[in-house]
């Protein structure tokens, strides 16, 4: 890293290092807690019995077996429900699409498979275990449709656009005419495969009622404010009625952006019993809410012999709920990566009979660059250029989508350090050429993007009189190290050390942020708590000027630095006072700040911003048993400032093994005739386990980025984005077999020869 | 999960009393599959009877073979130094399966009676006939590219998911049993049932038996075996095939044969007619591929499971080349040999 951009006052001192995440600690030895595992003395358990159909109603309800269980408090059903808001729009959270959201137990209609019909409230979680299964429902089974293959007919553009997602541009040029005026078409289509989140800890809430009648709430969920925000809409609550908590999450990778039913029907419950009350989701009740939707893709690229592309035509069609129009930012990349004078995009919806789809990992963009990034590689294959070359040769400077330059896009370097450490050079691009004893060896390269976004944001902070700094605001950390990098950047700015910061997240008493999404975390909240730290550094300083004899005196504020808890003038260490004699000799008992930062509206208007990446993937395939196994996976990034060397390579390689995932072994497996996900488990929704996952390079290449004071650019998406197209070009490579339908799974492989 | 009852018998008499004609009574060892199956609410046992404390936790030489107490872990089993120098092909399958973990748990006899890891077995919001007779078969015409290729009937297109039983098939062990009317021996072949119009029973064990050991013949095949399986990832995933093979070669002519198929049916599958077929034969391809083709003669696809016949005739055919060659499938490098 030669990068430099100080972080305000301060040095880099931990900006930049690979810094162990501050909170490991407290997650090994057990002391953090979860929001399930939060406790009240009056604590009551409620489990959720999950709908056995997909469409149509519920006849009955006969509770009464479970009701007669020793222990039960309550059946809630949708005949015996609480009131609670009548207005859909009261129930819409932060990042809710377009439509009426899911209310549990609303009514008799079921409109998805798993959908709750009732909550069983006991003294223990055994016995409401235990009265769930006693719970009998009647349905009224309507025939579900599920399978949007055979919905495409009846796919539309979503009359209103979800809030922060670009809908396709315009069409610019003839795409149509000149794909078919081109020397060399390739065109197919790509499929993939429903996928589920499964962060390691289930979704869970436990909502306490305090002694005053407020409610105390601890939910699982990338960013407290839209718990909140949800509650106080739903349950006519105000915002000081209501504290909502998550200090800790087990993963979320998007399934903890919206608030889930077992909030609502916590909250439900403990406002009925006046009681405080845990639900928690089982393992296979995470896959009764948000998923990532399959898309239909189709893509038609026309180009020079040479290359040079002149049509680039991507259509998407993805399934939705019947009850929300989820939608995802799915072909717009493919106008982003490349120049192209003729390019038309089309995003449509389908419904179908699931619960509404969310964002998950890189949402739309694990999608639609797949489908590019396969097609780039079949046009390689085509006009016989090198993937790398061909991509070079489409290369742009320049956001064709909506006409800006790049603020900054270092993926020519991603190429080549990438390309470089992979030894791609050493590749014969003949399909079948390269071979390890019986197994075929292929070797594949994509590119990966993400926009980089930044949030409106504040965060607080208060230097005490011992030297010590605490920070913090709303937002969560995933698991991502959020805690830690915001740990550096104040520690930085005010030059102390590590352990004199806490850094506390996640609690609605706390200066406002947004949930925790988009890679927006680092730049928006680190900018805020540079900024509350630069405040409080400069509200030292002038303490510290006003001092009698002070060393500073006459010394302007940009002349000092931030050092060792002790602020002292640049180029003279002899003149310097530490942080806590300033205090002390003032007499001040601590220092307040609240740092605000938002987007650079002035960059945002003259520039467009994303982060970029180019992945190299290795495969060995035993072909005629159909095994395959990623053994090298080089990931090149390009991502602005690097704040932790460490935790951004552990989202990388979490994203990569995420990626393998898609590529090589997960699936949501969907029986049409019921509309229901039948491997709802761990032990059948495959994961890549550590057998699966091989050697796994992490490059950071420099590039310097203006959007935002510290120079991030995000880091939470983009590792997963292009990886299974990499490792499906690799396997074309290997084996001379294109296989547009992920996972690539031995089936696929046997079936193809 | 229901309510239960638990007593902790301390002999085999007291745990064969405690079971009685008591059809709600389940025994206990290791809980890896029961525990699950009594989450989601497919076993309701209204009695556990722990069987943790019978003294069946050794390994015994026996007749020129070995008797492996039921209560013996798969961990234990597997790299036990006279299993491993003896019967390599029962180690490498029982850590082709499971993960450490369960594996350090899981107990000889429960093996033997893990239940299907068919998708809609497990879920009680869909019929299953071997969950609950007579309410029809979800998995036919569904989501079946797990299920069985050989052997189905109507009623039933489960497969049995142990690796384990699949050695223990072609090594034709034996299982004592005891009982309410005294201990029987039944050959591993008779063991486990095909689903026929009774798929709710898995075994032919007898109501109130219980295993008590596994007796290992004295013929081991050390050099000429494999364990092959392949599965949706390289480890802790069920077998979509997996094969056992055992030869003993007198030069290049095979002199016996033993061949067990995993994942394609509701037991270990064996067919003698493909053994015979191999008997006396040079050991080559071509009759590798004509014992396939004999096994899967009688192979019938479901609605999204068809590339299991032709990769188990591919799986077979590699297990005897391994068999064959001396180089068993190796279950740590996930490379396939």
């Amino acid at each position: 890293m030669t990068v430099q951009i100080s972080t305000a006052a301060g040095r880099d001192r931990f900006v930049g290092s690979a810094i162990s995440r501050v909170d490991g600690p407290a997650k090994v030895t057990g002391l953090a807690k979860y929001a399930g595992e939060f406790a009240a003395p009056d604590l009551a358990y409620g489990v959720v019995v999950s709908s056995a159909i997909a469409k149509g109603r519920i006849k009955g309800i006969d509770a009464a077996a479970a009701e007669a269980v020793p222990g039960v408090i309550k059946v809630i059903t949708h005949e015996n429900r609480p009131a609670t808001s009548d207005k859909p729009e009261d129930y819409q959270d932060a990042v809710a699409p377009p439509g009426a959201p899911f209310q549990a137990l609303a009514s008799d209609r079921i409109v998805f498979s798993g959908q709750p019909v009732a909550l069983v409230v006991a003294e223990d979680f055994e016995t409401a275990r235990y009265a769930a299964s006693l719970v009998r429902v009647d349905y009224e089974v309507t025939a579900p449709q599920t399978d949007i293959a055979a919905r495409t007919d009846d796919s539309y553009d979503p009359p209103m656009k979800r809030e922060g997602i670009k809908p396709p541009p315009e069409p610019w040029g003839d795409a149509s005419k000149a794909f078919d005026a081109a020397e060399i078409r390739v065109s197919a289509q790509y499929r993939m495969a429903d996928e589920h989140h499964n962060p390691m800890e289930p979704h869970a809430s436990t909502v306490v009622v305090e002694k005053d009648g407020t409610y105390t709430v601890y939910d699982k969920i990338q960013g407290v404010t839209n718990t909140h925000q949800y509650i106080g809409g739903a349950f006519g609550l105000k915002p000081e009625q209501v504290r909502v908590l998550n200090p800790y999450l087990g993963g979320g990778f998007g399934s903890g952006l919206r608030p889930q039913y077992q909030l609502f029907l916590a909250m439900l419950a403990a406002r009925d019993l006046g009681r405080s009350v845990r639900v928690t989701l089982t393992r296979d009740q995470m896959w009764s809410f948000t998923y990532r939707s399959e898309a239909i893709q189709t893509i038609a690229l026309g180009a020079e012999p040479n290359g040079k592309l002149t049509a680039l035509k991507h259509d998407a069609v993805q399934g939705t709920s019947t009850y929300e129009d989820y939608q995802e930012v799915v072909v717009n990349w493919s106008g982003v990566l490349y120049e192209c004078d003729n390019v038309a995009l089309s995003y449509s919806l389908t419904k179908i009979d699931t619960p509404t789809p969310g964002d998950m990992r890189a949402p739309g963009a694990v999608t639609g660059v797949y489908a590019i990034e396969t097609a780039m590689d079949e046009l390689a294959y085509a006009t016989g250029q090198d993937p790398i070359a061909l991509r070079l040769k489409n290369y742009t400077d320049h956001d064709q989508t909506e006409d800006k330059p790049f603020g900054s896009k270092a993926l020519k370097d991603c190429f080549r350090q990438g390309a470089e450490r992979f030894g791609w050079s050493r590749r014969d691009p003949q399909p079948r050429s390269m071979r390890e004893g019986r197994e075929l060896v292929g070797w594949g390269m994509a590119t990966g993007i993400w926009e980089s976004m930044m949030m409106q944001s504040s965060a607080q902070a208060v230097l005490t009189a011992d030297g010590r700094l605490e920070i913090g605001n709303q937002t969560g950390d995933l698991g991502t190290g959020t805690y830690t990098i915001l740990t550096q950047i104040a520690a930085d700015t005010l030059g102390l050390p590590l352990d004199h910061v806490t850094t506390k997240l996640g609690d609605t008493n706390l200066a406002q942020a947004p949930v925790a999404g988009g890679s927006w975390t680092a730049a928006s909240s680190g900018t805020a708590v540079m900024k509350a730290c630069r405040d409080i550094a400069e509200q030292a300083f002038r303490l510290a000027r006003g001092l009698e004899n002070s060393p500073l005196a006459n010394v302007d504020f940009e002349r000092v630095v931030f050092s060792n808890g002790r602020i002292e003038v640049t180029g003279d260490p002899s003149k310097s006072i530490a942080l806590t004699d300033v205090l002390k000799a003032s007499r001040t008992e601590k220092l307040e700040a609240t740092g605000e930062a938002a987007p650079d509206k002035d960059f945002g208007e003259q520039y467009n911003a994303y982060t970029h990446s180019a992945i190299f993937a290795e495969v060995k395939i035993d072909e005629e048993l159909g095994v395959v196994r990623c053994t090298r996976v080089v990931s090149a990034i390009a991502a602005g400032k690097i704040i932790n060397l460490k935790t951004a390579r552990s989202q990388i390689l979490g994203g990569i093994v995420m990626g393998i995932g898609s590529a090589l072994h997960e699936e949501s497996m969907l029986d049409h005739r019921i509309g229901r996900f039948m491997n709802h488990n761990l032990g059948e929704y495959h994961v890549p386990v550590n057998a699966d996952i091989h050697d796994i390079d992490v490059i950071f290449v420099d590039e310097e980025d203006k959007a935002n004071p510290l120079g991030v650019k995000g880091l939470g998406e983009i590792g997963i984005v292009g990886v299974a197209a990499a490792i499906s070009n690799a396997v074309f490579h290997a084996t001379g077999k294109r296989i547009r339908h992920l996972p690539i799974t031995i089936d696929k492989i046997v079936a193809e020869g | 999960m229901n309510r239960f009852d638990y007593v902790r018998p301390g002999t085999v008499a007291e745990a064969v009393q405690a079971l009685g004609a008591d059809p709600a009574a389940r025994f206990i060892a290791g809980g890896t599959n029961l525990i699950d199956l009594m989450k989601y609410d497919v076993e309701k046992p209204g009695k556990l009877i722990d069987i943790t404390r019978l003294p069946l936790g050794e390994i015994e030489e026996r007749d020129g073979g070995l008797r492996i107490g039921a209560l013996v872990t798969n961990a234990a089993l597997a790299y036990d130094a006279r299993i491993k120098e003896r019967y390599p092909l029962l180690s490498s399958a029982i850590l082709a399966g499971a993960s450490a973990q369960l594996r350090n748990a899981a107990s000889t006899g429960g093996n033997l009676l893990q239940r299907t890891r068919c998708y809609y077995f497990y879920d009680t919001a869909t019929p299953c006939n071997k969950r609950e007779p007579g309410t029809g078969c979800s998995a036919i015409g569904g989501v079946n590219r797990i299920h069985a290729i050989l052997g189905a009937s109507d009623q039933c297109i489960a497969t049995h998911p142990s690796d384990m039983c699949v050695a223990l098939a072609a090594l034709e062990a034996t299982v004592q049993v005891s009982g309410p009317q005294g201990d029987r021996a039944i050959p591993f072949a008779e063991f486990h049932r095909l689903p026929g119009d009774e798929p709710s029973r898995d075994t032919n064990l007898a109501p109130g038996e219980i295993i008590v050991a596994i007796d290992l013949p004295a013929q081991t095949f050390t050099t000429h075996y494999t364990y092959l399986k392949l599965r949706d990832r390289l480890s802790y995933a069920f077998a979509l095939v997996s094969v056992a093979a055992a030869l003993e070669l007198d030069g290049q002519t095979i002199r016996t044969a033993r061949l067990a198929l995993g994942g394609v049916a509701h037991k270990p599958w064996r067919n003698g007619e493909a053994e015979a077929l191999l008997q006396g034969q040079t050991a080559t391809r071509k009759t590798f591929e004509a014992a396939a083709d004999l096994i899967l003669r009688e192979a019938k696809p479901q609605s999204t499971n068809g590339f299991k016949i032709e990769l188990a005739r591919r799986a077979i055919v590699r297990g005897l080349e391994q068999a064959a060659a001396g180089t068993p499938q190796s279950q740590s490098d996930k490379r396939i040999q």
